[in-house]
């Protein structure tokens, strides 16, 4: 039980070729240090992905780290730490318990595994509630100590699943900090799943998009957020993306006006379709419409109420050829 | 008695309240029949201190044993996913629904003096199961197992398995893992099977006394006590069962939050 990986310096970084099939397919390349924010629908495989790298799915390929190919190397001796969605807290053991389990696992004594635990559970200010158990914590509290009992077992790489989903906007918005901070000081690869697109800006120096199980898109976040390839990333970061004969386009919501009659003039930019949702967006009210592609539009409440949008109401939309941006298509 | 939905159908009220009926008058009135003047008299005789006192300690170490082997069964069966799984679950069923006689000539086939098992381990070792206290021991284990493998199965089972996964991301092994996250996230459930499995091996008769035969002192339990003094001695038979009644009782008292629920 006293099995560790062998140290790799932190000079090497992550070379990826996964194959989980049916699931996702995905060959990528993270830099030491660098933090992937992974993004995409429901079911595109984000998780699996992530699953995968930790050895809890059964994948083909290889993921080489320095000379290691972690998918060759039994879970309990990866050093992948993986924080789970939902934290999976041993619900029986206290916060300190939780932390400490990862290097007694590994070997290291029972007294140097609770030093080490509550030096960790002091980095998160977690310090006072080292013997509550996970049940007694509020959602911020448990993710953080889900997030030291990963980091705590020193791994290579560390795989965060949707680490701020169910935690309230206020909760997330710390949380979101004091995590930037800990992954600036985190040596080796991190990758992310979120569907915020606020966690891909703010946290992550890459953002890897998956979509039906591939990678649609990898680069950057401002560069993906600037020329989103999928209708799911434009939708994330507020944008329209639409086909437009070999070029794609994106507009922003607020440059799309609706109307109940077709729209005249000379502009193709005109969609008619369906009001899916409508919802408070800031002072605008933010209207899903499923025309041929789904469009968002923001509008005014008076507009709307004008209009008497309601969900399964016929509408066109048009948008200015002056409002939009063209790509070429890859 | 009343709901939103409208009252209980008397089609289906009539037959509940028999089946409580039916359930709970032998019960009340066999208290009711106890002779309570000679109960004393009736529990402090050697032959049912015997009795009483080789219950306790074969049904313990029988509990002992089903545990032992019992929990590594149910943790194979609710964490390994191997061939023939679904067919070895039923097999483990089997003693179950086996009518405990049965059972007792199935064990003397085995561990009787001529059996597949007996007849070598007395030629080495000059020990014979049937007829002695270690035999009575067996019959327990062998009718008391299924329970306490099919309900720590399902405790285990319950226990959500990406606990493991979560355990093993940190290094755990499986041996740790089923030490230290496994088993108590389930305990309430291995605790329940427990107790129902020592229950059950309280109250075991058929295997008992047809591997063992009814030899006060070494194979004489409670329940084989109870049926040869109910020939003889029917208040004495009534005493020794208001025991068992009792410990029926306590078992469930120790059960209550498990099954009854504290909603």
């Amino acid at each position: 039980m006293t099995r560790r990986t062998p140290p790799v310096p932190p000079s090497s970084g992550l070379v990826a070729d996964l194959d989980v099939p049916g699931r996702v397919r995905a060959t990528f390349e993270a830099a030491p240090g660098a933090v992937v924010a992974v993004i995409g629908p429901n079911g595109s495989g984000k998780s699996t992905l992530l699953h995968a790298l930790a050895g809890l799915v059964e994948v083909e390929g290889s993921a080489f780290l320095g000379d290691t190919d972690l998918l060759r190397v039994p879970v309990q001796e990866r050093g992948v730490g993986l924080v789970f969605q939902g934290q999976l807290l041993f619900p029986h053991l206290s916060a300190l318990d939780n932390v400490a389990f990862g290097p007694r696992s590994r070997g290291v004594g029972r007294k140097e595994s609770s030093a080490l635990a509550r030096d960790w559970l002091e980095r998160f200010s977690l310090g006072e509630l080292a013997h509550r158990r996970p049940g007694e914590l509020s959602g911020g509290q448990a993710q953080r100590v889900a997030i030291a009992r990963a980091l705590a077992t020193e791994p290579q790489i560390l795989l965060l699943d949707e680490p701020f989903t169910g935690l309230d906007v206020s909760v997330q918005m710390t949380l979101r900090i004091e995590l930037a901070k800990h992954l600036r000081d985190f040596a080796g690869v991190a990758l992310l799943v979120t569907h915020d697109p606020i966690d891909a800006l703010t946290l992550a120096d890459t953002v890897l998009v998956l979509d039906e199980g591939q990678i649609a898109q990898m680069g950057p976040p401002a560069e993906v957020a600037a020329q989103p390839r999928t209708t799911h990333v434009a939708r994330l970061v507020g944008l329209n993306l639409v086909s437009d004969g070999d070029e794609q386009i994106t507009f922003t919501p607020d440059a799309v006006v609706i109307s109940l009659d077709e729209p005249q003039g000379s502009s193709r930019l005109h969609w008619h379709g369906t009001v899916a949702t409508l919802a408070p967006h800031g002072d605008a009210v933010r209207v899903l419409v499923h025309a041929g592609p789904h469009l968002l539009a923001d509008v005014t409440p008076a507009a709307a109420t004008e209009l008497a949008l309601v969900p399964g109401r016929k509408v066109w939309l048009s948008v200015k050829s002056t409002a939009v941006r063209r790509h070429a298509c890859r | 008695m009343r709901d939103r939905l409208g009252r209980p159908p008397a089609l289906l009220l009539v037959p509940a309240v028999l089946a409580t009926l039916l359930l709970l008058v032998p019960l009340a009135s066999m208290v009711l029949s106890t002779n309570w003047a000679a109960l004393p008299e009736h529990l402090a005789s050697p032959v049912a201190r015997s009795a009483l006192r080789l219950s306790l300690v074969t049904s313990t170490v029988a509990i002992t044993c089903c545990l032992l082997l019992g929990l590594p069964l149910a943790w194979l069966l609710a964490r390994v996913d191997f061939r023939g799984r679904s067919a070895l679950r039923a097999l483990v069923t089997v003693p179950l629904v086996l009518p405990p006689v049965v059972a007792g000539i199935a064990l003397r086939t085995a561990f009787g003096r001529t059996g597949i098992i007996g007849e070598p381990l007395l030629a080495w070792t000059g020990f014979a199961f049937p007829f002695t206290t270690w035999g009575v021991v067996l019959a327990h284990v062998f009718v008391s197992m299924p329970f306490v493998v099919i309900s720590i199965e399902g405790a285990l089972r319950s226990a959500d398995p990406r606990y493991d996964a979560a355990a093993a991301t940190l290094g755990a092994t499986r041996w740790t893992t089923f030490r230290r996250v496994t088993v108590p996230l389930a305990l309430p459930g291995v605790v329940a099977g427990t107790v129902l499995g020592w229950a059950r091996s309280l109250g075991e008769f058929g295997a008992t006394i047809t591997f063992n035969g009814n030899y006060p002192g070494t194979t004489q339990t409670m329940p084989t006590l109870i049926y040869v003094t109910r020939q003889a001695d029917q208040d004495a038979a009534l005493s020794l069962s208001l025991v068992m009644l009792l410990v029926s009782i306590g078992v469930l008292l120790a059960l209550r939050d498990h099954w009854l629920g504290t909603s």
